[in-house]
């Protein structure tokens, strides 16, 4: 009874040391003591983000033979490198919280663990190269400078670091746009249908709005959250808006309408049935995107076994040395 | 070898997405980042002494078939991973050899560009060897696996030094590469980490040949039909 008593208080003290820490804004690294719901919060969060990157490498992997120039093709390569990149990196952080990446794999795999629904969706022309580059990494920088600040020390450092590469890709994502706005009829028709394709599932990157996100509160209490939802969107938007205007794209938003009050766009009603279609599972590429996943990491268990059995033989050796 | 580098590439960037671990993904995808840039660089110094005003890219994606002259064991398609890494093994240690000597080129351009691949090079042939070993002396399913890459692709490994071309091109550089010279040290080479690897080295045999001739696999047409599609597709566009 004693005994219980005294580690409750401990548990206690630690936790207020959790805290207060979060309360002066000091980072969280992995060996505080910190809540179980922090820790599950950023391990799903986290491997989520991880698995995105790597989810997502097979969208634009889909163009990298098709690349139209050999500059285009070492863009292309060198962007999904940083992807796959981000992800290791990611992968790393979120094994500080004490989850190996094996256990990541196997509940993407499970479904338990989920990635970034705009991978859901067809890269069907190379204009998809562009606009998922400027709109989709565009969407996700908004996304992850906030995350710069956010409270885990680990995670807020890696998105420092990704951030910068980040910005790069969109840029690029935005010169393939511009290049192709500027040729031929074919080549800005496939501009203009990329942008129309990708635009509003752009948006339902950030997730629901904020009346309707069942996470909100927890992730703002111990700051792992620092923006809403919907201020990330309408900062995306704002400064989306422009640059389409100036290469001639049109945003396909009939709604979207400058206010003058609020110094921001106003945007027209999200199509939240698709998006919560699209998370169950009935996007146009979730099985395709899953099952790769699947069968390249089974049929890669070979190489995986072999690599183990060459190291424990080569260790065995230099012990018998 | 601006060919050899782009048909190499366009087969590594095939395993984005689709390698054994991520690292390994990204490894590959790596190596086809740098022939790439290797393509790039030769291709448009071959446009330029030609004279014809064709640029780098022009080379690489409206020319027919029958205009490449890659070595057929670049387009051959990657199989697994084994036959994939026996494949970089083999090409990577003759590319090593190849450049060393290119170095030394009274040409200043291709004794830049085979300056800055050497370096390349060496690295593509230290992450080859590391899995041969690993593959060679890790489990039996590897063993094998690897064993058989290995003797599938031998058959392809004498072409690399077929000396025809590459010796009239060394030789208007006023240099004497000597192609039986790198053959001996290939062979040297190859012989030697494979047994590290407890891999056979497979007997000598015929060797496929054709590609100084722009006879090719019919493997060639399928990648150039990819990899040419956007520009056939659209002459008109710029990218
Ligand atoms: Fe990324
Ligand atoms: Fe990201
Ligand atoms: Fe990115």
């Amino acid at each position: 009874m004693e005994l219980l008593e005294k580690t409750d208080k401990i548990h206690e003290t630690m936790l207020k040391n959790f805290e207060e820490k979060i309360e002066r804004g000091d980072a969280i690294e992995p060996k505080d003591k910190m809540p179980d719901g922090y820790r599950k919060h950023l391990m799903r969060q986290m491997s989520q983000h991880a698995h995105s990157e790597v989810i997502g490498m097979q969208p634009e992997g889909n163009w990298i033979t098709r690349a139209p120039s050999l500059r285009a093709k070492q863009i292309l390569l060198a962007k999904i490198q940083d992807e796959g990149g981000h992800g290791l990196y990611l992968y790393s952080a979120a094994e500080t919280l004490g989850i190996s990446r094996d256990e990541m794999i196997a509940q993407l795999h499970s479904g338990k663990a989920k990635y970034s629904n705009i991978f859901n969706y067809p890269a069907l022309t190379w204009a998809d190269i562009g606009a998922i580059g400027w709109l989709v990494d565009g969407a996700a920088i908004v996304n992850q400078v906030s995350l710069q600040r956010t409270s885990y020390g680990p995670y807020s450092r890696a998105m420092v670091r990704i951030c910068k590469e980040e910005s790069f890709h969109q840029r690029q994502g935005y010169e393939i746009m511009a290049n192709m706005m500027k040729g031929t009829k074919d080549q800005q028709e496939m501009a203009q249908d990329a942008m129309n394709r990708w635009w509003w599932p752009s948006l339902m990157m950030f997730g629901p709005h904020d009346s309707e996100s069942p996470h909100t509160g927890d992730a703002f209490k111990w700051k792992i959250k620092r923006h809403s939802n919907d201020e990330l969107r309408q900062k995306f938007i704002d400064k989306t808006v422009q640059q389409a205007e100036v290469i001639g794209l049109t945003i396909p938003d009939k709604d979207l309408k400058w206010n003058e009050e609020k110094k921001c766009y106003n945007h027209g009603a999200i199509n939240w049935d698709e998006f919560y279609r699209v998370i169950g599972g009935n996007g146009p590429c979730n099985k395709q995107r899953m099952d790769h996943h699947v069968k390249v990491h089974n049929e890669g268990a070979w190489v995986r076994a072999a690599a183990d059995a060459y190291r424990l033989k080569k260790e065995k050796q230099l012990l018998h040395l | 070898m601006g060919d050899d580098a782009l048909i190499q590439s366009y087969r590594l960037s095939e395993w984005c997405s689709n390698a054994p671990i991520l690292e390994e993904d990204l490894a590959l995808t790596n190596f086809a980042l740098d022939m790439t840039g290797r393509a790039q660089a030769m291709l448009s110094y071959a446009g330029q002494v030609e004279g014809k005003g064709r640029t780098d890219d022009d080379l690489a994606y409206k020319r027919k078939e029958r205009d490449f002259y890659n070595h057929l064991i670049m387009e051959l398609p990657n199989g697994d991973f084994a036959y994939t890494i026996a494949r970089l093994f083999f090409t990577s240690t003759f590319e090593f050899f190849f450049f060393n000597q290119l170095q030394n080129s009274a040409d200043t351009t291709l004794a830049a560009i085979a300056a800055k691949t050497i370096k390349e090079v060496r690295y593509h042939n230290a992450h080859a060897i590391d899995w041969v070993l690993r593959l060679g002396d890790g489990t039996e399913e590897s063993h094998n696996k690897i064993q058989k890459a290995v003797n599938e692709l031998w058959m392809f490994t004498g072409e690399l030094f077929e000396t025809e071309e590459v010796d009239a091109l060394l030789r208007d550089q006023n240099i004497a590469v000597d192609m039986p010279v790198i053959a001996d040290k290939w062979k040297e080479h190859v012989a030697q980490v494979l047994s590290e690897a407890t891999l056979t080295i497979p007997e000598s045999g015929y060797m496929q040949s054709g590609s100084n001739k722009g006879i090719h696999t019919e493997h060639l047409g399928h990648i150039l039909t990819e990899m040419q599609y956007l520009q056939r597709a659209y002459p008109e566009a710029t990218w």
